[in-house]
């Protein structure tokens, strides 16, 4: 261990446990195995705090922190799965739910779908909010891949795995609160945009909202173990 | 003063329907109608949705024969995609529809029709249902349980799912048979040929003291549709239709899905959510026709397996030329289904079978594609049009209950007329009215459409009675 590196100490969940400074807490809790659920975060991309499943209660604090892009700091008292917690959690998935049309038997990713499993793991079993049932399109142009914009939850992985990996920085989000929508280039067709067909922003979706055209049914399970590989990789050259 | 007898809703069928009975002064009838009274909206919901997600989606119309829509569907697909799929997809799919028209016919015959049939059409109503008869004639009660058990099971073991599975898409099948599924399959059959003869013999002890209502459930000279083979034998996968008119001559042969709304119209009626459909060249309503197991019997010329061709010669002697009366429907749903376990049999022991090539792709190269197969009920078409990404621009689906509509309320009609005199019934005569629907075995869910908008009327009327405003759409 290198002299510039800082140890801090913290608890989490009552474990007692130590982090480098500028560690996430998020990192801290699944290094000491301990679960946060997430949505928009993913190994090998940035954080943008988005999807505020991984909220945590930090000691004398009253503020609820998203724990993928809050580090850690000495003394830190954390804890991941109070009642409260689990609440905000679920009403956070019902909001995802009632926003779009998410129709989970018909879905390509029925079976491999990260907000159905979160539904499923946080104890969803109702959604207490009316369903807003807007209007969306499908842009169904592309050659290989489709974006049903139904499906979508806005959590940006599309767009930070193309401008972060690939570098092509196809994907952008245009408008604003609950009228934003994913866009390819500057709101073109995704078949006539400037997409180099990688797939890497299909295999990221952690819905149905970006999917093979090849697939249909419940038979799309996405790999996007690949990212923390290719970027380790990367970084070795 | 005139009467209307409603019977709502009527029992014993898939899905929510009314029959109404409109007496004049004098007691006697002088209409009835049945009534489709839900509405689906699934023409509407496809549209804009990608063309090769309609399979799943639209078997969603209905839990009893979603293999038909999703065959049907995906047949459709496959018209767009301008592809043939492998020969070990095409049978492993033939088996799979027979296998829901072997658990659909099960549950027809014996949890809806039995109970009228095996304890009598008068019988106290309290106990005229399927746990009526495993108590009064256990061994046929387990017979039916058995052969909805071997149905579902069979579309379990192909498709990973009872309901709904998503096995069948455009261009084949998701996965190849394994050998082990093979040989469970196999072992299933001689249970299922002892049911489905325990039941075809039972039915014909009793068929007789049925005449009266024989004469009058829906008995009428009609045109009959149905797919056959090259070898005019029975086929409910592919194949292409057939019309005959009520003497058996061929009226129209090898109707394609593709030729299907060239030949086939549908009406609508104010009183149903369901559509009546035609043979165009005729016109509506003298070109209304029945399908099913009626209808598939009436025009094959073989069933093209051992057992059920014999059981077949029998039935022709029924009558000279088509069989006309809808009471003998429940027979040929018998045959049906030992054709329909036969079959499977046989598909099981083609060399290709475990093949693992089962599936082709292709995109967008039509814009336009229909589909057709035999659902237990009859025959069932999708006809889709596509944008050139593959967007569900439009759809209409034609379902067997639809086409069977005419001839239902005309059935309908016809026993009412014959059991209500001086407007004096019974429970059991309702009963038997609400018995003619059950011959068809419709299934109603499925088969309902919107049509148009839907017709509005609002005024608004001020305190003293003036109209002050009002819009009709």
């Amino acid at each position: 261990m290198s002299d510039n590196v800082e140890v801090k100490t913290l608890v989490i969940d009552g474990h007692e446990v130590s982090a480098r400074r500028g560690q996430t807490i998020l990192e801290v809790a699944r290094e000491n195995n301990i679960d946060i659920p997430t949505l928009c975060h993913l190994d090998g991309l940035s954080d943008v705090g988005a999807c505020r499943m991984c909220l945590v209660e930090i000691a004398g604090s009253n503020k609820l922190l998203p724990s993928c892009v809050a580090t850690v700091s000495e003394g830190m008292q954390v804890s991941t799965s109070s009642e409260r917690l689990q609440k905000h959690r679920r009403t956070i998935l019902e909001l995802l739910f009632a926003e779009r049309n998410h129709v989970c038997s018909v879905c390509v990713a029925n079976g491999h779908c990260e907000l159905q499993s979160l539904g499923q793991s946080q104890g969803l079993t109702h959604v207490r909010l009316p369903y807003c049932n807007p209007e969306l399109t499908v842009d169904a142009s592309h050659e290989r891949f489709t974006l049903d914009h139904n499906r979508c939850i806005l959590c940006t992985r599309c767009v930070r795995v193309c401008a972060e990996v690939e570098g092509a920085h196809v994907w952008d989000v245009m408008g604003r609160g609950i009228k934003s929508m994913i866009i390819s280039d500057l709101h073109e067709d995704w078949g006539s945009s400037s997409c180099t067909r990688c797939g890497k922003c299909v295999q990221v979706c952690p819905t149905g909202a970006l999917f093979d055209k090849s697939k249909v049914g419940a038979e799309h399970p996405k790999y996007p173990d690949f990212l923390p590989y290719l970027n380790l990789m990367r970084e070795a050259r | 003063m005139s009467q209307t007898i409603t019977i709502d809703p009527v029992t014993r069928l898939e899905g929510h329907g009314k029959i109404t009975i409109q007496l004049n002064g004098q007691g006697e009838v002088e209409d009835a109608h049945f009534h489709v009274t839900q509405v689906r909206g699934f023409e509407r919901f496809a549209q804009g949705r990608p063309f090769y997600e309609m399979p799943s989606l639209m078997a969603r119309i209905c839990g009893i024969c979603p293999v038909s829509h999703l065959i049907a569907s995906a047949k459709a697909c496959e018209a767009i995609m301008s592809v043939r799929i492998p020969h070990t997809a095409a049978q492993l799919r033939r088996m799979l529809n027979l296998a829901q028209m072997v658990q659909s016919h099960a549950l027809s015959f014996f949890y809806l029709a039995s109970p009228d049939l095996l304890l009598g059409m008068e019988s106290d109503p309290a106990t005229r249902h399927i746990f009526g008869v495993v108590g009064a004639k256990p061994e046929l009660g387990r017979a039916g349980i058995a052969l909805r058990r071997f149905g579902q099971h069979l579309i379990e073991l192909l498709g990973n799912k009872r309901i709904h599975p998503g096995w069948v898409v455009p261009g084949g099948v998701t996965e190849p048979l394994s050998p082990a599924k093979r040989d469970e399959i196999l072992s299933m059959i001689p249970e299922a040929y002892a049911n489905v003869q325990l039941a075809l013999a039972a039915y014909k002890q009793i068929a007789d003291s049925f005449q009266p209502e024989i004469e009058v459930f829906a008995n009428f000279p009609s045109l009959f549709m149905g797919l056959i083979n090259e070898d005019e034998s029975v086929e409910f996968t592919d194949g292409a239709l057939r019309l005959i008119d009520a003497r058996g001559n061929i009226l129209d042969d090898g109707i394609t899905a593709s030729k299907f709304t060239e030949v086939i119209g549908e009406a609508v009626e104010p009183y149903s959510y369901t559509k009546f459909a035609y043979y165009k060249p005729l016109g509506y309503p003298e070109g209304c026709y029945r399908v099913g197991p009626l209808a598939r019997l009436n025009i094959a010329k073989s069933m093209g397996t051992p057992l059920a061709d014999k059981e077949l010669v029998e039935f022709k002697q029924l009558a000279d030329g088509p069989v006309q009366g809808s009471f003998h429907y429940h027979h040929a749903r018998l045959i049906d289904m030992l054709y329909g376990i036969e079959k499977i049999e046989q598909i099981l022991s083609d060399p290709l079978i475990l093949d693992t090539h089962v599936r082709a792709t292709a995109g967008v190269n039509r814009l336009e594609g229909a589909g057709q197969a035999e659902a237990p009920r009859g025959t069932l078409m999708h006809n889709y049009k596509v944008d050139e990404n593959g967007l569900i621009t439009w759809a209409n689906l034609v379902i067997a209950t639809g086409q069977n509509n005419n001839a239902m309320n005309k059935g309908v009609l016809q026993a009412a007329r014959h059991y209500i005199k001086e407007g004096k019934f019974s429970e059991g005569i309702l009963n038997r009215i609400e018995a003619v629907v059950r011959t068809f075995d419709p299934c109603l869910s499925c088969s309902t459409h919107a049509f148009g908008q839907m017709p509005l009327d609002i005024t608004l009327i001020s305190a003293d009675g003036e109209v002050v405003d009002r819009v009709v759409r």
